[in-house]
């Protein structure tokens, strides 16, 4: 493998403020702001959609020293052990594989992410901007779990999934990576294509105990 | 439905995420070219198909997308060892040579 770190061309994939592009995340048709309801304090699942979030797919041995590089950059020490997640202002770096991570923050800072790690990162590693393939659905309230018990066979009990536990997994037919945020938060990093399947699936498992759309 | 442990995941996860990829230790000729077309359609097409202990390969393909290797009793269904690619099985029976 080559050690030149100029060998791949990146582009920043989001497009600037002068240019006449909107950015539609995965469940733009839905509408998610009108159909907000700040007011139903009663529902026992509130959903939200952290849409056009940037997300990059480091992939590294973890014995290799571009793991401290990666560190450096970062500002953050990726999180070796499995199953686990760091999480420092808008920057969430999820274990996927012992060499596999996902990195997500906001969409206008990923280009110099990215360009940070092709500069600095010389060595036998890949890195993959799949920002337009994913989306993150959050997910909070006092029936969240009971809701993602329908859905996903993972054991999702206090003693098993703490706070900050990441797993990919099945997700209703589909996939997804959960994370739990907080006490009864969740977030789901799904991909694009099934956005809307899960976000259908998710108003249908929530129907009994009643669902909120949060902004 | 059973549940695996991954040895890449460190915890027992349901089958559902799982797939068996066949016979496992199958390595690959050296050099294909001196082989019989005997020795190479064994090589590539016949496979073991014990009854009880059998060395499987699967994949995490719905977590951590990762090869490993099962021992597994074909006949009650029995996990009896999981370990990583590469290394070699401790459970082994008497007739079988890995």
């Amino acid at each position: 493998m080559s050690e030149t770190n100029s060998a791949v061309a990146i582009m920043n994939q989001v497009p600037g403020s002068d240019a006449d592009v909107r950015g539609e995340s995965p469940l733009h048709h839905v509408g998610l702001a009108d159909i907000t309801d700040q007011s139903n304090g009663d529902a026992g699942v509130v959903f939200s959609e952290a849409g056009l979030l940037g997300h990059l797919t480091l992939r590294c041995e973890p014995s290799s020293p571009l793991i401290a590089v990666a560190q450096t950059i970062l500002g953050i020490a990726l999180p070796l052990t499995p199953l686990t997640s760091v999480e420092q202002g808008d920057l969430v770096v999820r274990w996927i594989a012992p060499d596999e991570w996902l990195i997500s923050l906001p969409n206008d800072q990923v280009f110099d992410l990215e360009t940070r790690f092709r500069a600095e990162m010389n060595g036998h590693h890949s890195l993959v901007n799949g920002s337009g393939g994913m989306t993150v659905y959050k997910l909070r309230g006092r029936h969240v779990v009971d809701m993602l018990k329908k859905s996903t066979p993972v054991d999702l009990h206090d003693s098993e999934f703490p706070v900050g536990k990441v797993v990919s997994t099945v997700f209703a037919k589909s996939g997804a990576v959960i994370r739990r945020t907080g006490e009864s938060e969740f977030e789901l990093v799904v991909r694009r294509s099934f956005a809307d399947y899960i976000w259908l699936w998710i108003q249908d498992a929530s129907q009994e105990y009643g669902l909120a759309v949060a902004s | 439905m059973f549940h695996i442990y991954c040895p890449h995941c460190c915890e027992h996860r349901e089958e559902e995420e799982f797939h068996v990829k066949g016979q496992a230790h199958i390595a690959r000729p050296v050099d294909p070219e001196a082989l019989s077309d005997e020795e190479w359609g064994n090589y590539l097409y016949f496979r073991k198909n014990p009854r009880g202990l059998h060395h499987e390969l699967w994949v995490h393909n719905a977590g951590c997308r990762k090869f490993f290797n099962v021992t597994r009793d074909t006949v009650t269904y029995e996990i009896k060892e999981v370990y990583k690619v590469g290394e070699q099985p401790s459970v082994v029976s008497p007739a079988d040579k890995v």
